[in-house]
């Protein structure tokens, strides 16, 4: 039997649809639903809960704690403050990415990292020397996303403190309805959102409460699948889909480095030293050779590769992961990792994996689409993403009613 | 010139359809003023808070066929549209028992097995062949009407593309088409189904909008437009707006004033300047006159050649047409305040079945009998209603634990007997009211407001002539070439420089905007550009 996370006591009767698939050695809900689209829509519309308890989990406690998360990760931690939360990748000596997650300053010498896969042994090759406790807090820890425009106001009501203040990548521990709780403005989804990270032990008092108070709010549980629609038009890679992690790529080519992935954002080159930075010094000096960037797939072109077979245009109504080859002049300059109809947007979006100089934003590309088991092509436009990116993302407005006093 | 207003064209209503055609010639390079009575945009697509903390969608209420394209083109989700979708259709019925559809595909069979193992079946070999029909129906909804009997190569070459897909069309599908803009929708759905209600409810979707009961000839026509959504690739085409439908007309308004689209509040147009045969101008009650080279109509037909226009400045056998336009209004909304959800005796409790739509529609005699009512001049005492309950799926549409219910009915005829009055009024909202207290015995208790609209409080607050929803019925007779006079089907008029960009023009009714992305693009043709 695979382990459930903490709230599979609440989640497995939901879970309508006996939908479940596998995470991180658990088991998890692809939809909870018969169908995923109202879960979609709450993430989008108004709040969907997401168990994201599978994520790995770690404590990094001690003098040198600092130095180690510095020695791991591509960003200067020396600039996160207490209270923070950076986004970053993590990579091998040649400089290609590992694994991402994010890491919590919680204070001085306090850091926790959350990661898709494990990175125990990782982290203990790297604190060779200094002054740290690393400990995994995986199973005795879980987490709930609460992602959408009404997560803010949910909490509102049942936290503790002013949880509305609470700023995009920061982090507060504070209490919902008496239960010791972590909250972080973070999330998978690109939209205003928050986790919440609970003992295990009040996994299920956290869940009761979100529910019950959400429900007026029009909270639901979500799934996977609309997890996994939502973070594409978020622009947001996912590991073993949109890249192999380098300790697993058993050849050269199908490593990446943070430039190659579009996380050249998180690369601090001019800081203390780190795994990888050499190499991504010279990788920046040279330009990489690959990029990943959004694509938008033309509408009028999908309809009329259909139409040659007298149907209209068959789009997934859930994210596919499967890879399919990008051309341009006839010769091959990229793949395609994740497709995705957003029924946010109505518009077909793919992320892609594009030779330079063939990712350059407005770039007219073909696309492999297969029609009536024949393969075709579609045309499909280089953009920028998030391809959706509300403001509500990052805004924090000043709360009218605790002020300024 | 002195009288330049710096407008090249001048937009008349702020409809959902007048502010695209806005946003498209803004989008083209067009300086665009848009003049709305109102003052608020939006015309049948409004949201508005009559009661305090309590939104309503004071008339049209759920988004179905909004054009994928104008998603796109304008860009409106970041202008804040949202679609959220519909769960379910759920027929309340007499006896306690009820028939629901729902976004699942076996769960919706295991309930037709309930009623009928036979229709469970039926259901989708119908679904296949509606599917094929609304595909091959498709392309004529999104061209611009031809004119048959004209010698213009450019129409001559749209008749060629219409005849080659009727030709390509197989047998069966030919004759079910045929079937369909023939016969009613209660024939055609008798050829397939035996459980009354299914009939009942899927019929109801052929009178919405027209003064005809489920047993007139030329209904079924309109059952294929509901699976015309399937085709665009967007899978439940049917939703609601986060906001309410107001919130539709607010993102298309945003965007019209981001491709520099001025937008006037509570500036009524009393008429269109004309000059040698040409609209130069549009002069606002009140006297000021505002000058451009290119006038829009975006209200209904009536108004627009009969109301803006002198009965001199038209053809005589145009103007016939046009007054032989029928524009008669058949519906009702009544919209509620809810101190708690309703509770249907058929479903007790809260549930799933509160985010879908509600079909008051036990079975045909049902509809025809509440048509048979309006036939002489009398509101339906027992309604066919069609029900949302907004805040269920937008909870910003009430305060917390509070609800709002939107009500469509039919019938209320716009010449009721004697005339609509305050009284009278009322007495329809109680008919309302009353009937689906017999679903859900709570709700009387909890009703916190009541609106009602009449078909004339349409036409008084909306400028819906005769409270008519689709700017006139959808039937055949009024459709494609003949939307809404032959010869005239293609935005232009025979006024030079007056265009029409309303729901009156084909495709015709409901929050689609095809009317006015259709519309821009023919008078961007004409200027050039
Ligand atoms: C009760 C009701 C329910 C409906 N339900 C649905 C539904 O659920 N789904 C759906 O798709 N469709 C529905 N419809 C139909 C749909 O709302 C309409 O077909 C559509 O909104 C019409 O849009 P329009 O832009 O063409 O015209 P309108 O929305 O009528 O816009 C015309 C505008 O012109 C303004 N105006 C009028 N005269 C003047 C003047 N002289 N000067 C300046 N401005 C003027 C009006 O105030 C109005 O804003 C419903 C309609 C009604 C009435």
């Amino acid at each position: 039997m695979l382990r459930g996370t903490p709230f599979h006591e609440r989640t497995a009767p939901l879970c309508e649809a006996s939908d479940w698939r596998r995470w991180g050695g658990c088991v998890a809900a692809g939809a909870y639903e018969l169908t995923h689209e109202h879960e979609y829509a709450a993430i989008r519309g108004t709040a969907g809960i997401i168990d994201v308890s599978p994520l790995f989990k770690y404590r990094v406690t001690g003098p040198d704690s600092a130095r180690l998360m510095d020695r791991m990760i591509t960003r200067d931690v020396s600039t996160c403050d207490v209270g923070q939360v950076l986004y970053t990748p993590w990579c091998d000596p040649a400089g290609k990415v590992r694994d991402d997650g994010t890491v919590h300053r919680l204070g001085e010498h306090d850091f926790l990292l959350t990661s898709a896969e494990p990175n125990l042994l990782w982290m203990h090759d790297n604190a060779t020397g200094l002054d740290v406790t690393i400990r995994e807090e995986t199973e005795e820890v879980g987490a709930l996303a609460l992602q959408g425009p009404a997560s803010r106001e949910i909490l509102r009501g049942i936290t503790e403190g002013a949880v509305e203040d609470l700023r995009f990548f920061r982090t507060m521990d504070t209490s919902i309805r008496g239960v010791p709780v972590r909250i972080s403005r973070t999330g998978y989804t690109g939209d205003l959102g928050y986790e919440i990270w609970v003992g295990a032990g009040d996994a299920l008092a956290l869940w009761d409460t979100l529910i019950e108070h959400g429900e007026t709010f029009g909270v639901a549980p979500a799934g996977l699948i609309a997890l996994d629609m939502v973070r594409v038009e978020a622009g947001l890679i996912l590991i073993d889909v949109d890249y192999v992690p380098a300790h697993r790529a058993v050849i050269e080519d199908r490593k990446s480095s943070p430039f190659e992935l579009g996380l050249g954002w998180t690369v601090k080159l001019d800081t203390a030293p780190f795994v990888g930075q050499a190499a991504l010094v010279a990788e920046k000096a040279r330009g990489p050779e690959w990029e990943f960037c959004g694509l938008v797939v033309d509408w009028e072109s999908l309809e009329s590769a259909y139409q040659e077979f007298g149907l209209p245009p068959q789009v997934p109504g859930s994210t596919v992961r499967d890879s399919v080859p990008l051309y341009r002049d006839g010769a091959q300059v990229g793949y395609a990792t994740s497709r995705c109809w957003s029924p946010a947007l109505k518009r077909f979006l793919a992320l892609a994996h594009l030779r330079v100089p063939h990712s350059s934003l407005g770039t007219h590309l073909e696309i492999e689409v297969t029609v009536e088991h024949r393969r075709r092509r579609a045309t499909a436009t280089v953009a920028r993403t998030p391809f959706f990116d509300p403001p509500r993302k990052r805004e924090t407005p000043a709360s009218p009613t605790r002020g300024a006093a | 010139m002195s009288r330049d207003s710096g407008y090249d064209a001048i937009i008349v209503g702020g409809g959902h359809n007048g502010l695209i055609t806005a946003a498209y010639l803004g989008r083209a390079g067009l300086r665009c003023l848009v003049l709305e009575r109102r003052h608020l945009v939006g015309g049948a697509a409004v949201t508005e808070e009559v009661n305090p903390g309590f939104k309503y969608s004071v008339a049209s209420y759920v988004v179905s066929l909004l054009r994928p394209e104008i998603i796109r083109d304008l860009d409106l989700p970041r202008h804040g549209l949202e679609i959220l979708p519909l769960e379910s259709t759920v027929t309340p019925l007499p006896d306690g028992d009820y028939l629901g559809r729902w976004a699942d595909h076996d769960r919706t069979r295991r309930e037709l097995y309930r009623h009928s193992p036979r229709d469970a079946e039926a259901y989708d070999d119908f679904g296949t062949l509606m599917f094929q029909l609304a595909w091959a129906v498709k392309p004529i909804l999104a061209m611009v009407p031809p004119d048959p009997l004209s010698m213009s190569p450019r129409d001559l070459k749209a008749m060629l593309r219409l005849g080659k897909h009727a030709r390509d069309l197989g047998e069966k599908q030919f004759n079910a088409l045929y079937k369909l803009m023939t016969m009613s929708s209660a024939d055609f759905l008798d050829e397939w189904f035996e459980f009354e209600p299914l009939k009942a409810t899927m019929s109801a979707s052929g009178i919405i909008g027209t003064f005809l009961g489920p047993r007139s000839p030329g209904t079924a026509y309109v059952l294929l437009h509901h699976y015309m959504g399937e085709i665009d690739g967007v899978f439940r085409a049917w939703g609601m707006a986060k906001g309410g439908n107001g919130a539709v007309s607010e993102s298309i308004a945003s965007a019209a004033r981001e491709h520099g689209a001025d937008i006037r509040l509570e500036a009524s147009v009393d008429r269109v300047i004309v000059r040698g045969g040409r609209a130069v101008g549009v002069a606002l009650e009140g006297g000021e006159e505002i000058y451009a080279k290119t006038i829009v109509s975006g209200v209904d037909p009536k108004v627009t050649f009969t109301r803006l226009l002198e009965e001199s400045d038209l053809p005589t056998d145009f103007a016939e047409a046009i007054r032989r336009f029928r524009i008669r209004g058949s519906s009702g909304k009544v919209n509620l305040s809810l101190s708690e959800l309703p509770d249907f005796t058929c479903l007790p409790g809260r549930g799933p079945h509160h985010r879908g739509a509600f079909s008051i529609s036990p079975s045909i005699d049902y509809l025809e009998r509440a048509y048979d009512d309006a036939k002489y001049g009398e509101f339906s005492r027992q309604p066919y209603m069609d029900i949302i309950i907004p805040s269920m799926i937008d909870p910003g549409m009430a305060p917390p634990g509070k609800h709002v219910m939107s009500i469509f009915v039919q019938y209320a005829p716009f010449d009721l007997n004697g005339g609509w009055n305050d009284a009278k009024r009322e007495a329809f909202g109680d008919a309302v009211v009353n009937t689906l207290a017999e679903y859900a015995p709570n709700l009387k208790e909890a009703i916190l407001h009541r609106q009602v609209m009449t078909p004339l409080d349409m036409q008084e607050v909306m400028g819906l002539t005769e409270g008519n929803i689709f700017h006139g019925e959808l039937s055949l007779h009024q459709l494609f070439f003949y939307r809404p006079a032959p010869a005239w089907s293609n935005y232009r008029t025979p006024v030079k420089s007056y265009y029409q960009c309303g729901s009156g023009t084909h495709p015709g009714g409901g929050v689609c905007g095809a009317s006015g992305r259709l519309a821009a693009l023919e008078i961007l043709k004409d200027l050039g550009r």
